[in-house]
């Protein structure tokens, strides 16, 4: 077998495992409902405290692009930490590693079930910031938005998944788990707020200045993306 | 030197973090026998099965595993071996033919093989459909097991595997490993139950300070 051959199998594999973790993660999640029955009602109750903490309009207003992707944050701890407990409850995990199938389509298949699961419940938030905080949407804005959505959703999923393995075998990985994400993805807090206040065009931004923030954002995806991929095998043999 | 054995370790040296667990362990196993591995806790049984599943490093002596050199290709290792430890490797919310697919379709296999690993393992019935948090621990096994089958396994090490299981679990267990055994799969069996898994085996060894001790034939 040739060098391009070799490459060709391996890109396959690698693809082959992705769909099968992706399609065995969306299947477990669509039995559980975990996400509809408990992580979605609690980043709705976060939004709502929020309006009821903050009890002004057009505080609210200014905010709500934060608080979509706050409560975005605290829920995607939920999601990592369930994607990897389905993992570890029953050996799994241990499972996975003697099957020899490539480290990098186990990360990239859990990841795109993370980024799934969470654009889901980012879409939820959005309608829900645009009916609590009466946050205004144009056509131009909503691209801007999707797109950010895309692209923060791809780089929290990569994060996830990395730290998520990370931490699976780990004591204390309830805790461990928050400690190690919240400041790693700090940037995709800051630049997701920053082009969605663009796209909602909150304190008066034009939309086109939401567009370098996505930069940010795509370009922290891509690092988290490429760095899981390469590094996931180690993580999971140690 | 050809390598034909599917088990051949020469004083092999395996450590966990500095302490070292296998000290100069010597093994060959012969295509079709069903292993029992012997020995007090501690004494290296199961890193014995996970340095035979690639799992772990060699860090002295010679290993070959279904003819791959453990120093070179751990990684080939493991996509012919099946390791199930006191963990059945499940996933509870998916049914039974969900989770043989799922590990199945991990090394590529067909439907048809996924179908036959079902059918082998007598769980193409009733029990297909039905999700393995409703399953009772013998079943579970025996779907932890199909799923071996169906990823293919060539040599199955094996934990405690009776661990857990009722007499009717147990027994059906021994039968499935017979079985695979007949079919062609190389079966080690670490276990503290002796009498029956003295029964199952066809060969004993001891593990001992981290070293191996022939003991014959089966009880």
């Amino acid at each position: 077998m040739n060098d391009s051959n070799r490459s060709l199998a391996s890109f396959a594999s690698t693809w082959s495992t992705a769909r099968s973790m992706l399609g065995k993660d969306l299947l477990i999640e669509r039995r559980g409902r975990v996400l509809t029955n408990q992580v979605l009602p609690f980043a709705l109750i976060v939004m709502v405290m929020f309006a009821f903490a903050l009890d002004s309009d057009a505080v609210l207003e200014r905010v709500a692009p934060g608080l979509v992707w706050l409560a975005t944050l605290f829920s995607t701890l939920f999601i990592i930490a369930r994607s990897f407990a389905v993992e570890t409850a029953d050996g799994a995990l241990d499972q996975l590693r003697t099957t020899g199938a490539p480290p990098a389509g186990i990360f990239l298949g859990k990841a795109l079930a993370l980024m799934i699961q969470l654009l889901a419940l980012v879409v939820v938030l959005i309608v829900a910031a645009v009916v609590l905080y009466r946050a205004d949407l144009s056509w131009e804005g909503g691209v801007l938005l999707v797109t950010t959505a895309l692209a923060a959703t791809s780089g929290l999923a990569a994060v996830g998944t990395l730290y998520g393995g990370l931490s699976a075998g780990a004591k204390g990985r309830e805790t461990l788990l928050p400690l190690l994400v919240l400041p790693v993805v700090a940037p995709v807090l800051i630049g997701a707020t920053r082009a969605t206040e663009s796209a909602f065009g909150t304190n008066g931004i034009a939309v086109g200045e939401g567009w370098p923030w996505l930069g940010l954002l795509a370009v922290f995806a891509v690092m988290f993306s490429v760095t899981g991929a390469i590094a996931f095998g180690s993580l999971l043999d140690d | 030197m050809a390598h034909d054995l599917p088990v051949e370790l020469n004083d092999a040296v395996a450590v966990l973090g500095s302490f070292p667990v296998l000290a100069g362990a010597t093994l060959t196993v012969e295509r079709g026998e069903i292993v029992l591995l012997r020995g007090p806790n501690g004494a290296g049984k199961t890193t014995l099965l996970r340095l035979c599943a690639g799992l772990l490093e060699l860090q002295r002596g010679t290993g070959h595993v279904l003819g791959i050199d453990l120093a070179r290709d751990r990684w080939a290792v493991r996509q012919r071996v099946g390791l199930l430890g006191h963990a059945n490797g499940l996933y509870p919310d998916l049914t039974v033919t969900e989770n043989v697919r799922f590990w199945g379709r991990t090394v590529g296999a067909s439907p048809s093989e996924i179908a036959a690993a079902l059918s082998r393992m007598g769980l193409d019935g009733r029990l297909a459909d039905v999700p393995v948090a409703r399953l009772s621990a013998g079943q579970r096994r025996r779907t932890a097991l199909a799923s071996l089958v169906a990823r293919r396994a060539e040599l199955w090490l094996l934990d405690e595997p009776h661990a857990g299981l009722d007499a009717v679990g147990r027994d059906e267990l021994d039968d499935v490993l017979r079985s695979a055994a007949r079919a062609g799969a190389t079966i080690m069996v670490a276990s503290h139950e002796l009498e029956r898994a003295g029964h199952l085996a066809t060969r004993q060894v001891e593990v001992v300070a981290g070293q191996v001790r022939e003991l014959g034939g089966g009880s």
